[in-house]
């Protein structure tokens, strides 16, 4: 079971679920921007969620089996082909060896997935395979890496209904310990505020725009570095707010207004450049009910998979695809 | 009339943690205490805890709120601060002091000049004070294995640059607010840049990732550009010709 890249896109990961117990050496989480799509990839090839699988930042690449493999492919779509045939996202498939699968630009969204059956294998690393590209641990795929995965079988042919994550929309927010460094006026402001998403966005961080006055923190240059986690919305010394993601430092000294739910922040990485964000304040209790409602909807995902052609609507839009791209003649 | 002390105040880190600050500035004693706090809370192996650390300040929980609620984390919390007088308890044992050859000044280093008139210091006397100076680990944090180092004498507290200096590279030493911080990586910053080292923080590719630990003390004596050319040969090992011995006091 293995993968030959062919051809990549510039920004390419392997991640899995992180690393956890190392903030107190400055090494912070990393892993996947989008774990909901982790566990969905999971959930279709019948395996554990802490596997790897490739992360892809706006473009995928060329993949050739070089040996019979499955695969799932999920988080933003992607348009996807094997052997120039278009695949359905959001579904499992099985590449018989030479057969190549081609990945192209996200749709919709930021981060997609390729999962592999048995998960890719890689040197595991204080307990992860996450690549953390800025604290130099791994570095990004390319061509000519071969993607290896654990021994496999099982099936393909499945598919999951997505949760709609992928252009923008409301973030949940919970007050942290510097939000009371912002007046009331400004909070208000906050959560009124139409935020986009900026131009500026890797793994450590994302940026926001919005028209009006920045956010400023009273005292705002004289506050001592605390700890820093992912979801963290920051406000720079301009007052414009970057919410931070899994490769974000482990401390710093700019303060933070609010924090993102951990059950939101699929939404928020997949945010593309130029879509709407707006952020509400929930209390500790009501985000208790969002976090423990996620955690069961990522429990039941692999009884949400479903057979990939049974359906009709999904057979009509295979034949939609085939028929847009013209590769598929009748007489195939 | 003077409010009254909030410290050791509790509070959330989002959905998934509690911070327990020991004051508002970095002092010995609220560093002693983040230290010691963190090595407790370690030691008892709480159930649900997921991750600790401290900052110059503050000690940090991260927990899973499904198992144990706040209001229980909070409980917990403030019960063990009751035990005892945090601020005065010893430092973490195994410390270790670390001598780490270091150019001052010089185009390898090019803001010691600069950095010695923020200090009112003609160049000779900063470099005399600096390398003479112990310093503590403080915490590490922002990038992984980096410490921020202090005090420095009230001389050096210097604000941050006003323009960032756009890279500095690993094994800097920067100066400001009368810490240095020994970088582990490239990365620009809005410190200093007044000494430069072969000293790598972070290891990845060796056993033992992370070189330094909090409590650890450090003092960077100077040494020639031509000492540190010659240490850089042959540094297979990322010490950067540092020598290291426990501190048994």
């Amino acid at each position: 079971m293995s993968l030959t890249v062919r051809r990549i896109g510039p920004a390419c990961t392997l991640q899995d679920q992180g690393r956890t117990g190392f903030l107190d050496q400055g090494l912070s989480r990393s892993g996947a921007a989008d774990i909901l799509a982790l566990h969905e990839g999971a959930a279709l090839l019948g395996q554990s969620p802490d596997c790897a699988a490739l992360e892809m930042a706006g473009m995928g690449g060329e993949f050739e089996a070089s040996q019979p493999t499955r695969i799932a492919l999920t988080g933003a779509p992607m348009k996807a082909s094997i052997d120039g045939s278009p695949v359905v996202w959001n579904a499992s498939h099985q590449l018989t060896q030479g057969q190549r699968l081609v990945i192209g630009a996200a749709l919709q969204g930021n981060y997609g997935y390729l999962h592999v059956g048995g998960g890719v294998e890689a040197a595991v690393f204080l307990g992860s395979r996450s690549t953390h590209l800025t604290a130099k641990i791994g570095r990004v795929v390319q061509a000519g890496d071969v993607l290896a995965a654990g021994p496999d079988t099982g099936n393909t042919g499945l598919k999951l209904i997505p949760s709609e994550r992928f252009s923008g929309g409301v973030l949940h927010v919970v007050a942290s310990f510097q939000t009371s460094l912002f007046d009331n006026t400004a909070l208000d402001r906050f959560a009124r505020t139409k935020f986009r998403r900026g131009t500026r966005a890797n793994r450590m961080g994302m940026q926001l725009e919005s028209d009006g006055d920045g956010f400023a923190a009273k005292g705002q240059l004289n506050i001592l570095s605390e700890v820093i986690t992912p979801g963290d919305i920051q406000m720079t010394g301009t007052g414009s707010p970057f919410i931070l993601l899994p490769e974000c430092q482990t401390t710093g000294g700019y303060p933070r207004i609010a924090t993102v739910l951990p059950c939101d922040m699929p939404r928020a990485a997949q945010t593309p450049a130029g879509a709407p964000i707006r952020f509400e304040f929930v209390t500790i209790d009501q985000a208790m009910a969002l976090h423990t409602r996620f955690q069961s909807e990522l429990a039941h995902l692999p009884r949400q998979v479903e057979p990939l052609l049974r359906d009709p609507h999904d057979i009509a839009d295979l034949l939609s695809y085939q028929l847009i791209s013209g590769v598929i003649s009748a007489t195939d | 009339m003077t409010p009254p002390n909030p410290f050791p105040l509790v509070r959330t880190v989002g959905l998934d943690g509690a911070l327990v600050t020991f004051g508002d500035a970095v002092t010995e004693p609220a560093n002693r205490a983040a230290l010691a706090f963190r090595a407790e809370i370690e030691r008892q192996h709480w159930d649900g805890v997921t991750e600790t650390s401290a900052s110059l300040a503050s000690t940090y929980i991260r927990f899973d709120p499904v198992n144990v609620p706040h209001a229980e984390v909070t409980q917990r919390l403030a019960a063990l601060l009751n035990q005892k007088d945090w601020y005065s308890t010893p430092l973490p044992e195994g410390r270790r002091l670390w001598c780490v050859p270091t150019v001052y000044g010089t185009d390898l280093a090019p803001q010691l000049e600069e950095a010695a008139a923020a200090a009112g210091l003609d160049p000779e006397e900063a470099v005399r004070r600096l390398s003479q100076t112990r310093v503590r680990v403080l915490t590490i944090g922002f990038a992984p294995g980096q410490p921020y180092l202090g005090p420095l004498g009230p001389e050096f507290n210097i604000p941050r640059l006003q323009e960032l200096n756009p890279m500095v590279p690993e094994g800097a030493l920067v100066l400001a607010i009368s810490q240095f911080v020994l970088f582990s990586g490239p990365t620009p910053t809005g410190w200093r840049h007044v000494g430069q080292t072969a000293f790598r923080c972070f290891r990845p590719e060796m056993a033992q990732s992370f070189a330094l630990r909090p409590g650890d003390e450090m003092l960077f004596k100077a040494v020639s550009r031509e000492e540190l050319e010659h240490i850089r040969d042959d540094n297979a090992d990322g010490s950067g010709g540092a020598t290291c011995q426990e501190i048994t006091a």
